[in-house]
Formats: C-alpha cells, sequence, structure tokens
C-alpha cells in the first residue's frame, strides 16, 4: 500500500500533536531552564551586599573603600591615566546618580541625592547574564550566589562584558604588572588578554572575614546572607527603603542601596 | 642521470645536516639538573616531605597543581594541609612557594632544561622580585 503526500502530512502532523501532548516537558521545560540559570526557589545562601549611602559623606570615605579592594587584589590602577580610558581596570568604583539608576531617576528626587557618588561593584546577579553568555564557563555561580571568574579558563572573547548591563567587567587590554602599583604577593595579578571584576573576597571569605570593601567602610557597607532571616542584611533592608540598579531587566542584583533622604543625605 | 654529481653531493649535505644533532650529542649524556631544595624553611622542616612523594611530585606536580586549581577556584574548596609540620594552602603561591621560595633554583632549572614555559608565572609570581 502507497501513501500519498497528502496523508503523510496529515499524519506527521498527527504526530507532532501527539508528542507535544504525552511529553510536554520534552518540548517546553527543558527549553526554560536552559535558558534561565535560575531558579524561582530561594537559595540556602544567597550572599549580598547593603551599600548604605547616608555613610558616605566625604570624598575619603569612597577612597578609603576603593584602595582597600584595589590594593588586596592587584589591580592595576595606573591603566586608566596613562593611556586610554577602555584600559581602566576597576572592582569597585565610584560614579554619579544618572549613570548608577538611569531608569530609576526623578526629577523630583532630593537634590543631595542627584548630587551624591554611589559606589558600584559587581552585583553577582542571581541572574547572572554574564554566566549565560561565557562560551567556556570561565565565569559561573557558586552556590553561595557569588558570580566567581575563573581567570584559567578565561579566553578572552569579551561575551561577559557586553552580557553585563553594570559595566562591571574590565578587560586587560594592556599587561597589568607594569600598572600595579604596589603587589600584594598573597593574591595573583592577571594577564593581558583576560576578564576580571569582583569575586566579593571568595579568598577573604575562605579565611572567615567578610569582604574587604565592607570590613573598610566603617557600615557603610555590609555584607549578609539574604536567605537568613535573621541576617544582618535582612534586618537593613527590612528597615530601610533600598533599591537596585535596573532592575527592569530581571537579573536581580544581590548589591542593594539604601538612599535616605534629604536631611541624611549631605 | 642528469647532474647527477651534484644531486649526489647536494643529498650527502642535505643528511649530513639534517642528522647533525643525532650524531653530535651521540654518546653524550644531559647534564643533569637537580633544583636546589635549599631554603630556610624546608632546612627548618620537621621531616622533610612534600604533599605527595618526590617521585611523584617530579613526574606529575603539573596535575597536582591543575586539580588544586579547580578545587580552589571552581569548587570553593580550600582544604589545608599539614606538610613536614607546616600548614599550608591548596596554592601555587601560598602553598608551593611557601617552602619553594627559590623559583629560579627549583623551578626555573628544570623548566629551562627541558625547554618548557609554563605560563604561571604570569600572574602567580613576580620574578623581577625573586621571591615571595
Amino acid at each position: 500500500m502507497s501513501i500519498d503526500r497528502r496523508k503523510f502530512l496529515k499524519l506527521a502532523g498527527l504526530a507532532g500533536v501527539g508528542l507535544g501532548i504525552s511529553t510536554p516537558d520534552l518540548l517546553f521545560k527543558g527549553s526554560a531552564a536552559a535558558s534561565s540559570g535560575h531558579s524561582k526557589a530561594m537559595a540556602k545562601e544567597r550572599l549580598a551586599l547593603v551599600i548604605d549611602i547616608r555613610k558616605f559623606k566625604t570624598e575619603e570615605d569612597y577612597k578609603r573603600v576603593i584602595d582597600a579592594c584595589h590594593s588586596i587584589h592587584n589591580v592595576p590602577t595606573l591603566i586608566a591615566e596613562k593611556n586610554d580610558p577602555k584600559n581602566e581596570v576597576k572592582w569597585i568604583w565610584k560614579d554619579s546618580y544618572e549613570h548608577t539608576f538611569p531608569d530609576q531617576q526623578d526629577e523630583f528626587h532630593p537634590e543631595a541625592i542627584k548630587e551624591k557618588g554611589f559606589l558600584l561593584l559587581c552585583n553577582h546577579c542571581d541572574n547572572p547574564p554574564c554566566v549565560r553568555v561565557c562560551p567556556t564557563k570561565a565565569t559561573f555561580k557558586r552556590e553561595d550566589g557569588i558570580v566567581m571568574q575563573d581567570p584559567h579558563r578565561c579566553i578572552g572573547c569579551r561575551f561577559c562584558m557586553a552580557g553585563c548591563p553594570y559595566g562591571s567587567r574590565s578587560f586587560n587590554y594592556v599587561d597589568p604588572k607594569d600598572y600595579i602599583e604596589k603587589t600584594d604577593p598573597a593574591y595573583p595579578r592577571r594577564t593581558m588578554g583576560v576578564v576580571e571584576k569582583c569575586t566579593l573576597c571568595v579568598e577573604r571569605l575562605a579565611k572567615g572575614l567578610g569582604p574587604a570593601c565592607a570590613e573598610v567602610s566603617n557600615g557603610g557597607i555590609v555584607f549578609g546572607n539574604l536567605s537568613d532571616p535573621n541576617s544582618e542584611v535582612r534586618k537593613l533592608l527590612a528597615s530601610n527603603y533600598a533599591i537596585r540598579r535596573k532592575p527592569s531587566l530581571g537579573t536581580l542584583p544581590s548589591v542593594f542601596y539604601i538612599m535616605g533622604g534629604e536631611e541624611n543625605a549631605g | 642521470m642528469y647532474n647527477g654529481g651534484k644531486i649526489i653531493a647536494g643529498l650527502i649535505i642535505f643528511f649530513a645536516l639534517v642528522t647533525f644533532p643525532f650524531y653530535s650529542n651521540f654518546g653524550k649524556t644531559a647534564a643533569k639538573v637537580t633544583p636546589k631544595l635549599d631554603t630556610p624553611v624546608i632546612n627548618q622542616l620537621e621531616k622533610k616531605e612534600c604533599v605527595k612523594s618526590k617521585d611523584y611530585m617530579k613526574a606529575e606536580h603539573m596535575k597536582v597543581l591543575d586539580e588544586w586549581r579547580d578545587e580552589v577556584v571552581r569548587e570553593g574548596k580550600r582544604g589545608k594541609m599539614i606538610v613536614g609540620g607546616l600548614e599550608i594552602e591548596k596554592s601555587l603561591q601560598n602553598g608551593c612557594l611557601k617552602c619553594h621560595s627559590n623559583v629560579k633554583t627549583f623551578c626555573d632549572v628544570c623548566h629551562t632544561s627541558a625547554g618548557v614555559k609554563p605560563y604561571c608565572w604570569d600572574c602567580h609570581f613576580i620574578k623581577e622580585e625573586g621571591q615571595i
């Protein structure tokens, strides 16, 4: 018995529908899981920082934090000054209100907040776009929520820099070794051709210390576990109005900013 | 054969040149390089030992480093070890080089002799400054 074209197409269509009904997981669930790296359920541990901008009053407050981080991680701070701004390598830095919260600005926000500088760093997103785009899995999310970078595996493609909406990643366009003011022998430096960023001080956390920025911030940066309702960060977030950067992108940052009002922001 | 003499003479010269490394080194033994273990930390160790046996480390130290790297960077397993009474970290910079602080006379002698150029030092050691 031969089968004509019309019958074949009908049968094929029916088979396709049947497959979709009997095993919807096969068609839909897999692709959904593959497209988003994070799950809705709260992880046991999700490390976060709460930055209280009311505690940052003078230029010195910012500089102390930035210097503490960059000096222990051998971040080449001179590159931006000596060459092209694109060569700048930064783990934590200061930027304006407009650049920090481009989609949350308001004409009627307190002037003091509009004029303020904000400390920016890797947001250690719960749904990190940099991890999704990395072709070698050099960037990955640890179980405790830290978005970590393995420079050994980085091929320097810079997809992660394109993926990160916060500009938290820097590429070593030049060999950084000549631009490190004082090399800390306890921490490696990076080589030309790799991307680097804040690691939330994994090497210090392993020793039971907190991140260096939080340590020197005089309470301006608080570190803790978002999954623990009794942690200091959760208490701060429950009692203060805090915002995250670019929430509409759905990256779910783990860095929060307590804004405060006119009386505090000066 | 046209120009036979020239061809044969050319071939002889060609083979003489190609095989030069073989007959010039024939019968000679390569200069033996011995990594120096004479550092202040090693001299003070209670027991002269490394994380694995000497023979294993000689042949497979790069594998040990590779495993440590994956465990520490990717899995966050930074277990500490007691080696010869000294506590060391699973780390090239903060582990190996604590004892083997003489990179030039320990690491480099063999690497140079074997003609390998590991790029560990691009990030993990400040060669110009000599020691960590």
